[in-house]
């Protein structure tokens, strides 16, 4: 992942049914469309949704890991779009569009069913 | 209230302790499963002081410091009809078990356009060092109600 082209390691995760409620804990973001499956049908949701940030968190976490650790990663800024849902696999995935003075910026999307829930992606990482 | 009277408030600084526990929580909850971020004894051979905050924990050490910002009275928005449409975050020195993290966040713009506002607050975290750990830029939309 040094030259413009290069791909991201794909991250692929499986977000159970718990996952919106052990990141709500986590992060003290309690909106009931993450955490009550009633709820969220009465607001128009098929059910619970995950948080558009715990599903950035996993754009970060692809790209510190194609970094070799959390210092790596200088900046994050994405797009949310769509929703994600629980029990259905999320993909990372990511293409190097720069590299100068040893930042290498990656255009990040992420996606759910072949639709992008996070896109519009761009992580710089100090290599 | 006028666009223009609110863009550029600033809101009270709140203060985040950096806990342990908390760290390695967030971290499980994201599915981050680097040493650095669980193993205080490794965090500590590469040369922290304590376990290592992921990146994105900036979103608990800045959540007191946004919310209060974006359930302002005085901008009156709907929470119901609000979406987190954008995240940037711009980090600098990492984030230890132990750091105190102050937070201030400012209403950076507004724009309104085919019944939406949209709203961009900047959030700047600095450690108990003053050194600045992490600019963040929140972009909302809100849909306004049909009138």
């Amino acid at each position: 992942m040094r030259d413009v082209g290069d791909e991201l390691p794909a991250l692929t995760v499986l977000p159970d049914r718990l996952t919106p409620v052990r990141y709500a804990g986590a992060s003290g973001d309690f909106n009931p469309i993450h955490v009550d499956d009633d709820f969220a049908k009465q607001v128009g949701l098929p059910g619970r949704i995950l948080h558009g940030l715990w599903t950035m968190a996993q754009v970060a976490r692809a790209l510190t890991d194609a970094g070799g650790g959390p210092h790596s990663l200088q900046r994050l800024s994405v797009q949310f779009r769509g929703m994600a849902l629980p029990d259905r696999e999320i993909t990372v995935s990511g293409r190097v569009s720069k590299v100068e003075d040893g930042v290498v910026t990656v255009d990040v999307r992420a996606e759910q069913d072949g639709k992008a829930i996070v896109r519009g992606g761009d992580g710089e990482l100090r290599l | 209230m006028r666009d223009e009277a609110v863009i550029g408030k600033s809101f009270p600084p709140t203060t985040y302790a950096v806990g342990r526990e908390k760290v390695r929580e967030y971290a499980a909850a994201v599915g981050e499963t680097h040493p650095l971020h669980h193993d205080v004894e490794h965090a500590r051979g590469e040369g922290y002081a304590d376990v290592v905050a992921p990146p994105m924990f900036a979103v608990v050490y800045a959540a007191a410091a946004i919310g209060q910002a974006v359930f302002d009275p005085e901008l009156g928005i709907n929470f119901d009809r609000l979406l987190h449409s954008g995240q940037d975050f711009r980090w600098g020195p990492l984030v230890v078990a132990g750091d105190e993290i102050t937070t201030s966040v400012t209403l950076k713009e507004i724009t309104r356009r085919a019944g939406m506002g949209f709203y961009v607050f900047e959030s700047v975290s600095t450690n108990q060092r003053e050194e600045t750990v992490c600019v963040g830029l929140w972009s909302n939309v809100v849909r306004e109600a049909a009138s």
